[in-house]
């Protein structure tokens, strides 16, 4: 029977692993965290339908169950290959044998300190949309803002399309996710304003337009085009802000409980670590570029090693499962050309 | 009187020479202001004069600034220069030992060996001829060294050199042959004579027996004759004009004088100083980290010579200061980028004469985090937390948002909207009645120290102000076994002399390294405010090669004093970049956890 290692345990792990064990393949999905998930186990309620994260996870884990052989905690240390097959170490000092390797080591969060003037981790009240998912699940949101201005806001693109930072690419998921949890604020805090201050926003989606223009006449969300500066913290430990609302045309400088900056993607340190470990190629973002951009998009450039999910870029959770099923397609695809080869 | 028709080529490329070199003389001093010819006729009769001279043989001569870059390099401009002129000089007092009457031509010593072939019957003959021949073959000796060098720079310690204009290789060319030539000349006339000294001599013995040298001798010496002329002839044209203008610059600035607003004046006699020997290329992180080639000072201040000066070649700088720091001559480049770019964006005007007035606030310390400290705000909050721990009471001048000290527009040659801006801050701080004004940009730094005519007050940079405040007592700092390396600003270190306060500082708190570019060589982080045109990506570029090298032995903090240094460092450093007063901060944050700690723990005690 034919072997595969998934390596990452978030969405597109997940859903590939359960797909390839539906088909036969022997499934091992190793995963550095202790639990599976990914980031969308962080995640509250999803866009752009407010559905919980949960239901996502528990699904994808229940199809799992029995089937896949889960290495939680467990980091992949060197990979080679011999004859066709690789070879990985594991920190455990375990050596796995595989006939393909599936990397869906996905994403990081743009750190916000590295945008310094916004004040992340300076500040008390200033938190990325991870931090406000967070806030979201337990509950909190009341404790966390003061209630002296009734204002918050939303910092779209920060470290994302920012030459400054080195991120010239678009992490795509941003725009909505700011639009869902201006509506999720103005719902849990009817008396507070919300501000989402934006370059453009790109509601590509399916629905996404239609939560947008939700945002705008249900719940009065304000958008503001135009580039947060600068933050800075007042004596009472309000957030301010100056920005030029460039539709009007004015500078604007306003006090806030509660800023968020919408992190945008970067590759995560094991996208990196293993594309090094590999040798394979990045694309200018630094994601891992695919062997072709429109035919081959789960294929790396060596055989055998395939590709599925944000490891080759921003993704939303849909997109992941999609290109979570491609890779498996591929996978069986190269299993079955291979055999015809040895007949 | 000794004559020959071949002298002519000489004689007249000569008196040209001596015309122009005098009439741009009379222009430069013309162009001079008021105050800076008195300070010219001052200097003249002071000791200044004597200082002169002696920088002029020691750099204008010996090239000693070269030999600190490269003693290759060095030995091939020594030669060339300090050879050449001993040889003039020798070359007289060896005529006018032989030929004892008031006035020579000028030509007979450079030609005495034609005109005295045989001076055998003369008592210092062997003396002088051992004397001459040897300064010519220390002149060869450079002149292969610059033949190589031309071919092979990497040798001589230059991964680059610069690149020729048609009159400078006119030039060239003829300084390559005039030495050749003269050993020739000299050595068939020898041949002829069986005279001359070990060199000459042994060479004219060797030609002569298989040479007509009877027929080559004269074609030679005319050579060597039109060699010399053509030389002085493009010299006004080339970059050998610098041999002159040098010294003129030498004198004027140990008199006091500068380049200032005025193109034509000093700045002028700094353009035609510069040589063009390209020591500056490869200090330029634009040539190491980009392979950008054609914006160095050297090619920058052959524009302006050339007047071909484009806004793009003015804007593509980074005035970090590096050139000028290692260029042999000394010249200001930093204020000739400004004169160029005052030129070059002449046609863009805007008026901040609309800019409300600022409100001031009475008190004795000014804390001005500047618009680069805006956006490094934990270098602010350190600020802050700090002054209020040290129990200082301080007026946070631009709190409420940026205000501009103006040298981003001075940056970009905009010197009268600068002025502007200037006025506005310059009166709300003297309304505060401070005495002491401290600043966590030093590029803010600079320009009030520079611009704003702040005598009245001590300007700190924060760096300075926290050592000050240790010194006082008024903060305490622990030092802690982590590693640091310090990146001295550009604005700071090369632009306001400022290397030992923050060093001195980290020390109290840190086990300071110093990486291989340090104080006066320190890179460019490559955020520079200065250039114009750069893209993000070639800043990148030169933010991650100067991280590297910094954090190459693995400190455990990049630590700097410039906002803008440590955004770009953030960025690009492999190791957590901080500002020094962000260490102050948490030394102090420290201490406290640990009293606390303490007296709860002396609490405890006397209670059992």
């Amino acid at each position: 029977m034919k072997n595969v290692i998934v390596i990452g345990g978030g969405v597109a792990g997940m859903e590939s692993s359960a797909q390839l064990a539906d088909m036969g393949y022997q499934v091992t999905l190793v995963e550095k965290e202790s639990k599976l998930g990914g980031h969308v186990d962080q995640w509250d309620f999803l866009f752009p339908n407010h559905r919980p994260a949960r239901e996502i996870i528990d699904s994808l884990k229940q199809r799992l169950n029995y089937k896949v052989e889960v290495k939680l905690g467990t980091e992949v240390e060197s990979m080679q290959r011999n004859n066709g097959q690789y070879a990985v170490k594991l920190n455990s000092t375990e050596v796995l044998h595989a006939d393909a390797l599936l990397l869906a080591s996905g994403f990081d969060l743009f750190p916000a300190q590295k945008k310094e003037e916004y004040g992340y981790g300076i500040y008390n009240h200033v938190i990325t949309a991870a931090d406000l998912e967070e806030i979201f699940r337990s509950g909190n949101l009341r404790k966390v803002v003061s209630g002296n201005t009734h204002r918050i806001g939303i910092v779209h693109c920060v470290g994302s399309r920012d030459e400054k930072v080195g991120n010239e690419y678009c992490s795509k998921v941003c725009c909505v996710t700011g639009v869902k949890q201006a509506i999720r604020l103005r719902e849990a805090l009817p008396e507070y304003e919300v501000f989402n201050f934006y370059m453009d926003l790109r509601m590509f989606g399916r629905y996404f337009e239609d939560l947008y223009r939700e945002a705008q006449e249900k719940w009065g969300v304000q958008f503001v085009r135009g580039r947060v500066s600068e933050a800075s913290e007042d004596v009472k430990g309000n957030v301010v802000v100056k920005v030029e609302d460039t539709l009007a045309g004015r500078p604007m400088k306003i006090s806030l409980d509660l800023l968020i900056l919408l992190t945008g993607f970067i590759p995560s340190k094991g996208t990196s670590r293993l594309g090094d470990l590999l040798q394979l190629e990045f694309g200018s973002d630094r994601f891992l570029k695919p062997a072709d951009e429109h035919l081959l998009r789960n294929h790396s450039k060596l055989e055998g090693v395939f590709l599925a999910g944000a490891c080759t870029g921003p993704r939303s959770i849909a997109e992941t499962i999609t290109d979570a099923r491609a890779a498996v397609l591929e996978i069986a695809a190269f299993f079955r050309d291979k055999v015809t080869v040895h007949e | 009187m000794n004559f020959d028709v071949f002298t002519l080529p000489f004689s007249v490329g000569l008196v040209f020479i001596i015309s122009y070199f005098l009439a741009m003389c009379i222009q430069w001093i013309r162009n001079l202001s008021a105050t800076e010819r008195l300070l010219l006729v001052k200097g003249i009769f002071s000791f200044k004069t004597f200082t002169s001279i002696k920088e002029v043989v020691l750099e204008s001569l010996l090239h000693r600034k070269i030999f600190r870059v490269n003693p290759l390099l060095g030995y091939m401009h020594m030669s060339l220069a300090f050879g050449w002129f001993m040889l003039i000089i020798m070359g007289n007092l060896e005529a006018r030992a032989y030929n004892p009457i008031p006035i020579h031509p000028p030509y007979y010593p450079i030609f005495f060996r034609f005109f005295e072939p045989d001076t055998g019957t003369f008592k210092y003959s062997v003396f002088y001829e051992f004397l001459m021949d040897f300064l010519l073959l220390f002149i060869l000796s450079g002149v292969s060294l610059a033949y190589f060098k031309r071919f092979r720079s990497m040798a001589l310690g230059m991964k680059r050199t610069s690149k020729l204009k048609s009159w400078d290789k006119w030039a060239l060319a003829a300084l390559w042959m005039i030495f050749p030539l003269r050993l020739l000349a000299e050595s068939f006339t020898s041949g002829i004579y069986e005279s001359g000294g070990f060199l000459t001599g042994t060479l004219g013995r060797f030609f002569a027996e298989f040479l007509p040298v009877e027929y080559l001798a004269y074609p030679a010496w005319w050579a060597y004759s039109i060699a010399l002329g053509t030389f002085f002839i493009s010299l006004p044209f080339s970059r050998y004009m610098h041999i002159p203008t040098e010294i003129v610059l030498i004198f004027f600035r140990n008199y006091g004088i500068r380049s200032s607003e005025k193109i034509n004046g000093f700045a002028d006699i700094e353009v035609k100083s510069c040589s063009r020997c390209g020591i500056c290329i490869d200090v330029c992180q634009m040539s190491s980290s980009l392979n950008q080639q054609n914006t160095q000072s050297v090619y920058f201040l052959r524009s302006v010579r050339d007047r071909s000066m484009t806004k793009s070649l003015a804007d593509q700088c980074m005035e970090c200061g590096r050139c000028s720091q290692i260029c042999p001559v000394g010249i200001d480049l930093n204020t000739q980028r400004y004169l160029a770019r005052r030129r070059v964006h002449e046609e863009f005007r805007s008026d901040f004469s609309y800019l409300p007035d600022l409100q001031t606030r009475k008190t004795d310390v000014i804390f001005f985090a500047g618009c680069m400290g805006h956006l490094t705000p934990s270098v602010i909050h350190s600020m802050k937390k700090v002054l209020d721990h040290a129990g200082i009471r301080y007026w946070f001048m631009d709190e409420d948002g940026s205000i501009c000290c103006g040298r981003p527009l001075k940056l970009a040659g905009k010197a009268e909207e600068a002025a502007q801006l200037m006025k506005k801050n310059r009166a709300a701080i003297l309304a505060s009645g401070g005495t002491t004004f401290v600043t966590s940009c030093p590029i803010c730094l600079k320009t009030f120290t520079e611009d704003y005519d702040l005598k009245q007050m001590r300007l700190y940079h924060h760096s300075q102000y926290l050592l000050k405040l240790w010194f006082e007592g008024k903060i305490q700092l622990e030092k802690q076994m982590q590693k640091a390396v310090y990146h001295d600003p550009c604005e700071l270190g090369r632009g306001l002399g400022i290397y030992d306060e923050p060093r001195e500082l980290i020390q109290r708190m840190m086990i300071l390294k110093e990486p291989e570019n340090t104080g006066e060589n320190a890179l460019c982080c490559g955020g520079s405010l200065a250039h114009q045109e750069m893209s993000s990506v070639q800043r990148r570029k030169i933010a991650f090669d100067a991280a590297a090298k910094l954090t190459i032995d693995h400190p455990d903090y990049l630590v700097t004093a410039c906002p803008s240094c440590k955004k770009t460092f953030q960025q690009a450093s492999p190791v957590e970049v901080k500002d020094v007063a962000e260490l102050v901060y948490a030394a102090i944050q420290d201490r406290g956890r640990k009293t606390a700690l303490k007296s709860r723990e002396i609490a405890a005690a006397e209670a059992n």
